[in-house]
């Protein structure tokens, strides 16, 4: 088999699991089985990237959102106590309108793509290969020449939404005791002893006469 | 031979696909939030294969932005989720309508 053929199988292969899976992440009614369809999802678009020659961005895929975002999203879906009966109804009520659109807006797009003549382009050579470094090299030497303000503030994005997120939903709750470390920093140990100056006794001064003991 | 439509064309579907997500799972803010995730790999598809076809880096630089973007706004967004869900006790958009939108 040429490898050709065998790009087009695997291309076939690939994009029908990431449509299937994509249609029962909205169809799916368990939340649980959505974010691993996603997954799936996910997974077939950084193998077909990969086709593409696109090796960086298809790992990063893999590792950001397969590892980061989605179990961060199976997390939240773990943590809330859905009723899923509820969360599904109007289901039935809103798939016609749903399914009408997406037909309209897919028509509508592919006839503005113009398929046939689309198909005549050939995707030419891996663009990298031919500047004679790996996709990563070719990617980085533009991320840190052309587009390093643009990485500087994607990197300011993130650290926002990272204190966003922590802020949202930092809590303290009334009905536990805390130690409050910046109290304890604070404390002056003037507030705490009291250190009394006073003069020593001397043994050959007589001492006030003691009362006596009743 | 693969083309460029064929990727053009899928990315269109996985789009489409969205956007029914949107329409038909009204009540649920997660598969919402899933659906937005899939328009944007959808994009995504669009821009690889462009960042391929014209022998353009910027294609691809710009798919590590949105990727970047789109995990943060994902952590922003299950945290107002989890704040609503903890005051609230429920992700029912139809329950969500305090401000009368």
């Amino acid at each position: 088999m040429n490898p050709q053929t065998l790009q087009i199988i695997c291309f076939y292969a690939f994009s029908l699991v990431a449509v299937a899976a994509a249609l029962s992440v909205i169809t799916l009614k368990n939340t649980v089985h959505a974010v691993l369809a996603l997954v799936l999802t996910f997974f077939s678009a950084a193998c077909l990237w990969l086709l593409l020659d696109a090796e960086f961005l298809a790992l990063a895929l893999v590792v950001v959102y397969v590892g980061a975002v989605m179990v961060l999203f199976l997390f939240v879906v773990m943590m809330l106590d859905i009723d899923l009966e509820k969360m599904h109804e109007g289901f039935v009520k809103f798939l016609p309108v749903g399914v009408i659109v997406a037909v309209v807006m897919l028509a509508e797009m592919l006839g503005l793509i113009g398929v046939r003549a689309m198909h005549a382009r050939d995707l030419g050579a891996d663009p990298a290969a031919v500047a004679g470094v790996s996709n990563t090299a070719w990617l980085g030497q533009a991320l840190y020449t052309k587009f390093l303000l643009p990485f500087e503030v994607a990197a300011l994005v993130l650290t926002v939404g990272l204190v966003a997120a922590v802020a949202l939903t930092l809590r303290e709750r009334r009905d536990a005791r805390y130690e409050s470390a910046s109290q304890q920093v604070k404390v002056d140990p003037r507030d705490r002893v009291r250190i009394v100056k006073m003069a020593a006794a001397r043994p050959d001064e007589p001492t006030a006469p003691q009362e006596p003991q009743p | 031979m693969i083309s460029l439509a064929h990727y053009i064309v899928l990315g269109a579907v996985l789009f489409c696909i969205a956007v029914a997500g949107l329409f038909i799972n009204r009540k649920n803010v997660i598969v919402l939030l899933m659906s937005i995730e899939l328009m944007l790999l959808a994009v995504n598809m669009n821009f690889v294969a462009f960042s391929r076809f014209l022998g353009d880096v910027s294609g691809q630089v710009f798919v590590f932005f949105i990727l970047t973007v789109a995990a943060a706004e994902a952590a922003v967004g299950l945290a107002i989720l989890v704040l609503l869900f903890r005051t609230r006790n429920t992700i029912n958009i139809a329950d969500i309508n305090s401000m009368k939108g």
